[in-house]
């Protein structure tokens, strides 16, 4: 048992002592990371940021770039969706309904509300329109309300379809609505007891009739039991027109982010691993999601390295356990990821966006940043390049959080910031 | 004095109350780790967190009378000494205990069994001890 970190509890305690440094330096970026050693503290670290109001600030964007909130007062913007006309639609809310079932989660609840906005989740869809093509969103209005904590949005052939956190529903569209005509009709029922990881993400087949919805497990590592992991910690593939969904591949412990590469179909994931085992583990990762695969939550990770607190141990689900594709760095908490466009510019033409919407139980804060992570040949090549940073600040404040990231076509990325309760557009100036 | 006459050289009722009442506490968070070493099924694991919880509120208030009883003794050294740090470092060591309990699923174990027994131990000798003399003669 160590106690090294015994005086991480004054910084949980005051939680204010922000400290600006780079926390950056010890993580592993890329397809092959190199691990670090298992650690167990007695008092797991925990370092909320302060929040604080962007004010006249704005996020930090490459030369060639700049950056404007196309809407603020969000209800928690968490994911965006470019509709074929341009307008932005943007998922507003909060699930989960874990019950506390230590001292400890009652604890750490309310110390990590206090790096989370105060707002209300809004259980909508909100609707951003820029007419007239000058880059101000002018209308701003709900598209659809009461909703259960809206997350995973996706678009094909005249049909809207959003990953509740209870259920995948559908809404017809026709060019130009700004209102939906009424009720959504359910495709399907999501796994929703616990929900201690809530948010369902969601992607689309280019043909549209093939739905993936990414659903995170019910614990950090097994510590509400087993039995309540059933269809957790997995990605659904669900047929558009029947609701009847399979999974399509596992171990993945909480898939925050889906999207579809384009040309080739293949599914791509953010994936967010375990926590408490030390500052450098377990790595979050960009992977393609390969079709019946296991990906190793929650006995091993990264491949072969078991986790001891998954108990009982499975050694075949270990010995099956496959590597995913790029680490991006443990507990940045990836909770975005889009395919660039070449109308992004020649440095970010190929390859994703990644939103981290930033770390919370690690000394240094890590993450609070979108990054770009460049492709060659159709998959990860390269270190991660910064494209948007500032979230937060040298001092040690935070003003923002990123969630989802959007490539718009017409050249721009769209950001939904839920501790700002704003959405940002990065477009080029050159 | 008032004060004086009122001293009761050992446990008073409340003082009594809460100092029992940490036996059954960690006692009952031992018999949880152990159920929970043997089936894996995290609720137990879940009940030896509160009951330690539960623990560490009696212990922490006992402990207070007992060091107001150690304050007051006219003989400070031998019982009422011994009971005073017997208490302390089960408090100590519960407090400890529940860090270790508040741990992942099967990270608690084994350090948070073995610390469940010696935690037990000491609350019974505690306790013996407390309730026999009273900490003061």
């Amino acid at each position: 048992m160590k106690t090294s970190s015994t005086l991480t509890l004054l910084s949980a305690a005051l939680l204010l002592s922000a400290c600006g440094g780079e926390g950056d330096k010890t993580q592993a970026h890329g397809p092959d990371p190199k691990l670090a050693e298992q650690q167990s503290s007695l008092i797991p670290s925990m370092k909320i940021a302060e929040p604080t109001p962007w004010g006249e600030q704005k996020p930090k964007v490459p030369e060639g770039y700049s950056v404007t909130a196309i809407a603020t007062d969000l209800a928690i913007p968490r994911q965006t969706l470019v509709l074929p006309n341009g307008d932005v639609l943007v998922a507003e809310g909060r699930g989960g309904s874990a019950a506390k079932l230590k001292p400890k989660d009652v604890i750490a609840s309310l110390i990590k509300a206090q790096g989370n906005t105060q707002v209300k989740g809004g259980n909508r869809l909100t609707l951003l329109r820029d007419a007239d093509g000058d880059g101000t969103y002018e209308l701003k209005t709900v598209f659809a309300e009461n909703l259960n904590a809206p997350y995973g949005l996706a678009f094909a052939d005249g049909k809207l379809y959003v990953a509740n956190q209870d259920a995948l529903v559908r809404f017809d569209y026709t060019d130009g609505q700004t209102k939906a005509a009424g009720a959504p009709t359910k495709v399907t029922d999501l796994p929703a007891q616990i929900n201690h990881h809530w948010t369902k993400s969601l992607a689309i087949s280019a043909d549209g009739r093939q739905l993936y919805v990414g659903i995170g497990s019910n614990s950090n590592v097994t510590e509400r039991g087993m039995e309540v992991e059933i269809d957790r910690a997995m990605v659904w593939q669900i047929d558009a027109a029947t609701g009847a969904h399979k999974p399509y591949a596992t171990g993945l412990r909480n898939p925050t982010a889906l999207t579809m590469q384009p040309g080739t179909g293949q599914l791509w994931t953010v994936v967010n691993e375990r926590d408490e085992l030390g500052p450098d583990l377990v790595p979050d990762y960009l992977t393609s999601v390969r079709e019946g695969a296991f990906y190793g939550w929650p006995y091993s990770y990264w491949g072969q390295n078991v986790d001891p607190r998954a108990q009982p141990q499975d050694p075949a689900k270990v010995a099956a356990a496959i590597k995913p594709d790029y680490s991006l760095g443990s507990h940045v908490a990836a909770l975005g990821v889009d395919f660039s466009i070449p109308a992004m510019g020649d440095t970010f033409a190929d390859g994703v966006f990644v939103g981290e919407h930033g770390s919370w139980n690690r000394p240094n804060p890590v993450g609070y940043k979108v990054i770009f992570v460049p492709f060659s040949n159709g998959k990860p090549s390269g270190e991660p390049i910064h494209f948007a940073t500032g979230f937060h600040g040298d001092d040690g404040k935070t003003r923002g959080r990123p969630v989802g990231v959007t490539v718009d076509p017409k050249g721009a990325l769209i950001i939904a910031d839920d501790l700002a309760n704003t959405v940002w557009r990065v477009t080029r100036t050159q | 004095m008032t004060t004086l006459s009122t001293y009761r050289p050992t446990p008073g009722p409340l003082h009594a109350t809460l100092l029992a009442g940490t036996v059954p506490l960690f006692l009952g968070a031992l018999l949880s780790d152990i159920a929970y070493g043997k089936t894996y099924q995290i609720q137990w694991a879940n009940f030896a967190s509160w009951l330690i919880a539960g623990a560490l509120v009696f212990a922490g208030l006992a402990l207070l009378f007992a060091l107001v009883n150690l304050v007051r003794a006219e003989h400070k050294a031998g019982q009422p000494l011994a009971y005073f740090l017997l208490l302390l470092a089960t408090w100590v060591l519960g407090l400890v205990n529940a860090f270790q309990h508040a741990k992942d699923a099967y990270a608690m174990m084994p350090t948070g069994l073995v610390l469940s027994a010696i935690v037990a131990v000491l609350t019974l000798a505690a306790t013996w001890i407390g309730l026999r003399s009273g900490g003061a003669r």
